[in-house]
């Protein structure tokens, strides 16, 4: 049930990003209780010629649809969760997802993404990445359905 | 529900919703049998013991899987075999008591991250054949069985009153109990099952519940398939997916079994314990994302199934119509997948088993019961699928309603659809020709567009009624062949030339006139007349890839070597060649899809810990192959005489046939025979088809020869002992039982080619002994 119309999510300013990854370090202690990063963060800044590109879940929720054991939901903030105890590690959602924003790290079968927690704006000391509201009905989508496009 | 993000709350089928007393059906089983176990681990895909339920006894116990059981047979359909040989006799008829119905499951059965894992294989002796049948069928009773402890379970033995068989994993604990309250027909029983035994009364739990069961017309025909269940969360209902050929129904019906039910406490995605989890779900996503960027460009398996390849059979002139008479026909367009698509409920990840993102098994929700019981009712129908369309062309029924409403009361009265089809397909060109007629029919106009009368019949069958050709239709085109022809009625010849049957199980919906390696694909078949072993037409008709027959025997040995392991795993072969990688078409063997092939090797690698090659998985296939074959021997079966087909998959039976395609067929007489046009021109249609018929049967028998040479059988198709021994399957007893015929061939003079050789052409080899 989508209470909320509104969704936070990362914005990303990549002019003031230096690439200290500290989110990702913030991100995967969030997660799996490290500073790693890299393939325990769901946020991933990665080095494009000479400026950065992040690549995060933007809760756009096209991965709900594809889950067969119903473990991925929008909740009541308008975030999309996904649930580790009902999943079942098939990866269908980040084999799916267009840009990669579900994320799996070696760790465990379930993959995980982005909560919208702000762990990674926090840390940021740059202010490079930001959360900003958006209407749900502006970002959503759904797998495609149609025949043959 | 179109075109939206819908939470899954929202999914709404508009069934009509049954209401049951469902705790006084429970309350009324009676617990004829219990057997506690304990539960432990699998290990690298197998749980490492199989379960054995007799009926006639009451007798439950475990029987450990050893390693050189996995050696030789690697799994699934292999165990069954294994399983079979150790149980039954050589005389065993389908119903005798001592004959079993085996489920079994496979290493990689029950793994998420590799589209298309959720197979379960399973093996009986036919009543349709009388030999051995295996069906590779989806749906959740496969990996549950083998998470609540099992590989296989195999079932002997008779109930003298209806029964369920319920494997508990969660309890670690098997029952058998009395069902004398449960409706028999699946989508109900599957349900009441499934709410019975689920845990708690909310979907996870009845995610966890899988049934097998059947239905009323499985009862009184040759035709019963079995329906495994798979609960959708989304629609809220047990879905269902056919272990549809050969008469497993049937059998579990003479069992005085009303279902199976397994169910499991808890899983996830490693529940197998894969030795290298991390390559898995590698290799699992990368094929996944192939799905998402090319299926649309390519078989839109997820948007309508199956059923694409309608429009494609159409065109080539390959969609079976009126019986096989054609391949084409100017009304199929109204039956082709966009109208299907219209009816399908879109957007649900529509796999049999989780991780299934090719998703091929659509449904249409909510569709509204035309005839018989459930009329009125509104239901969903699983399916169709390109089969059950392809049934529908030959039944020359062009209305997707029909086509859903055969559909669905084949499934629900748990019958075959592509049996069943065929058969009445059949019956309708009998129809046309007067040998049969309404009064013969027990009053039904059986013919050929009747949809009506299409259902009626089938109604008759699930009620039992005891008109005469009610009961013979049911048993299949082998039985109603020998009814016509011993009432006298018609032509012999032509009545065994029209019956589309092999083996006793009836023809799937593929026309092989054209393609003689794909009339071997469907003769020369371990279980009978089905497209599972081998897809030969495109390259052999289309793209002219294998044109001598020494080619078309190494197709013939690789591709059902090839598809065979698909279900010693536990995996569907869809996800092979149902869609491919973009630069597939540059490999050295596109047919082959080179970079699929490799990607099985690797993913059977990373959950058993082996260290196995490509050429290590045909071993394995082979293995197994052999081994079915020299079963069927020792059964009295499995040689040349059994691998006969009807003309019709050959070429054209009437004259009307030749007319439809005279262009192509004198073309085949100048070009292929030698024939001049000017010759052809003068010679009437009688005559040339005569020629046609001659040298059409001839081809066949010749690539008979080049095959059994190829897969190192005796000219009579019989595996030799060396053939065995050298796969390392050696049984003393199989081999003294292959030798024994082998002999008793050489006195009857058996062990000759098949094939009229003259200068032109000659035989794989001029010693007839060359196995020696």
């Amino acid at each position: 049930m989508v209470k909320n119309e509104k969704v936070k999510i990362l914005k990303f300013h990549a002019k003031k990003c230096n690439g200290c990854l500290e989110c990702e370090k913030a991100c995967s202690q969030v997660h799996f209780k490290t500073d790693e990063g890299g393939d325990k963060s769901a946020i991933s800044i990665i080095k494009n010629n000479d400026s950065y590109k992040m690549i995060v879940c933007n809760q756009n929720g096209l991965c709900i649809d594809l889950c067969p054991v119903g473990a991925i939901t929008r909740r009541k903030t308008g975030v999309v969760i996904l649930e580790k105890n009902t999943c079942i590690g098939c990866q269908a959602c980040v084999g799916f997802c267009p840009f990669e924003g579900m994320k799996k790290s070696t760790d465990r079968i379930e993959p995980f993404k982005c909560i919208s927690c702000g762990s990674c704006v926090r840390a940021c000391s740059e202010e490079a990445l930001e959360l900003v509201e958006v209407k749900i009905d502006d970002i959503k989508e759904v797998v495609y359905h149609k025949q043959g496009v | 529900m179109v075109g939206g993000q819908i939470p899954v709350e929202l999914f709404k089928t508009g069934n009509s919703k049954k209401k049951w007393d469902l705790k006084k059906i429970k309350s009324s089983h009676k617990i004829l049998a219990e057997y506690k176990y304990q539960r432990n681990e699998i290990h690298k895909g197998y749980a490492n013991r199989t379960l054995y339920v007799n009926l006639s006894t009451g007798k439950i116990k475990e029987k450990k899987v050893t390693e050189e059981m996995k050696k030789k047979f690697t799994g699934g359909r292999g165990f069954g075999l294994k399983l079979l040989w150790d149980s039954i006799n050589s005389t065993t008829q389908w119903n005798d008591e001592e004959n079993e119905l085996i489920i079994t499951t496979g290493p990689l059965c029950g793994v998420t991250q590799y589209p298309g894992s959720g197979k379960s294989l399973c093996v009986t002796i036919s009543p349709s054949t009388g030999i051995i049948c295996d069906s590779n069928v989806g749906g959740f009773f496969g990996p549950y069985l083998k998470f609540a402890g099992f590989d296989a379970v195999e079932i002997q033995g008779k109930a003298k009153d209806d029964i369920v068989i319920v494997i508990d994993g969660e309890k670690g604990k098997i029952t058998i109990e009395t069902a004398s309250e449960e409706e028999t027909d699946s989508h109900l029983i599957s349900e009441q099952l499934t709410n019975i035994y689920a845990s708690e009364d909310n979907d996870k739990s009845r995610q966890k519940v899988s049934v097998v069961s059947t239905g009323t017309a499985a009862e009184n025909s040759y035709w019963g398939c079995l329906n495994f269940s798979f609960y959708d969360i989304r629609r809220k209902i047990p879905r269902m997916k056919q272990a549809g050929r050969g008469g497993f129904g049937t059998v579990l019906r003479d069992k005085k079994i009303k279902a199976i039910v397994v169910k499991v406490e808890k899983f996830d995605g490693v529940e197998n314990n894969p030795a290298d989890p991390v390559t898995l779900a590698k290799i699992g996503t990368k094929l996944h994302r192939e799905i998402r960027d090319l299926d649309r460009h390519q078989c839109n398996m997820r948007t309508v199934g199956t059923v694409h390849l309608v429009e494609i059979m159409d065109e080539y002139d390959l969609l079976p119509t009126e019986n096989f008479r054609f391949g084409s026909f100017p009304k199929a367009s109204k039956i082709y997948s966009q109208e299907f698509y219209k009816l399908f409920t879109k957007i649900i990840p529509d796999g049999c088993w989780h991780g299934c993102t090719m998703a091929c098994s659509k449904t249409v929700d909510g569709f509204t019961v035309m005839t018989g019981p459930y009329k009125d009712q509104k239901v969903t129908v699983d399916g169709p699928e390109y089969e059950t369309v392809g049934c529908g062309a030959n039944m020359s029924i062009w209305d997707p309603l029909w086509i859903l409403e055969f559909n669905f009361y084949c499934d629900t009265y748990g019958i075959d659809t592509i049996s069943t089809g065929t058969t009445i397909a059949f019956c309708m060109e009998m129809y046309e020709y007067g040998i049969l007629n309404k009064e013969r029919c027990d009053g039904l106009e059986l013919c050929f567009g009747n949809a009506e009368a299409t259902l009626e019949l089938i109604h008759r069958i699930a009620r039992g009624d005891r008109g005469e050709f009610t009961g013979i239709a049911g048993k299949g085109i082998k039985r109603l062949k020998d009814w016509l022809i011993k009432r006298g009625w018609g032509d012999k010849q032509f009545i065994k030339d029209c019956g589309m049957e092999s083996k006793g199980l009836e023809y799937s919906e593929y026309v092989t006139k054209e393609s003689l390696a794909m009339q071997g694909g469907y003769g020369l078949t371990l279980k009978g007349p089905q497209h599972d072993e081998a897809w030969l037409i495109f390259m052999d008709m289309v793209n002219n890839a294998i044109p001598t027959f020494e080619n078309k025997a190494e197709a013939l040995h690789y591709f059902p070597m090839w598809r065979t392991w698909f279900g010693l795993n536990g995996l569907c072969k869809l996800p092979w060649n149902d869609v491919e990688p973009l630069n597939n078409p540059e490999t050295d063997d596109p047919s082959k899809v080179p970079e699929h092939v490799q990607n099985y090797v690797e993913y059977q690698n990373a959950v058993t810990g082996w260290n196995v090659d490509k050429e290590e998985l045909i071993l394995q296939s082979e293995r197994c192959y052999n081994w079915q074959r020299a079963m069927n021997v020792w059964l009295g079966k499995g040689c040349r005489k059994d691998d006969w087909i009807p003309y019709r998959s050959m070429g054209p039976v009437t004259e009307m046939e030749y007319k439809s395609r005279m262009e192509r067929y004198d073309k085949k007489l100048v070009e292929k025979l030698g024939y001049s046009e000017n010759k052809v021109e003068k010679m009437s249609i009688k005559e040339k088809m005569k020629i046609l018929y001659d040298y059409s049967q001839d081809q066949y028998q010749k690539l008979a020869d080049s095959v059994y040479y190829r897969r190192g059988w005796t000219p009579n198709g019989v595996p030799t002992p060396q053939k065995m021994k050298q796969l390392g399957m050696d049984d003393p007893k199989m081999l003294k039982i292959l030798q024994d015929k082998i002999d008793k061939d050489e006195k009857a003079g058996l062990n000759i080619w098949g094939g009229k050789y003259g200068m032109e052409d000659k035989p794989p080899s001029k010693d007839l002994h060359y196995w020696e």
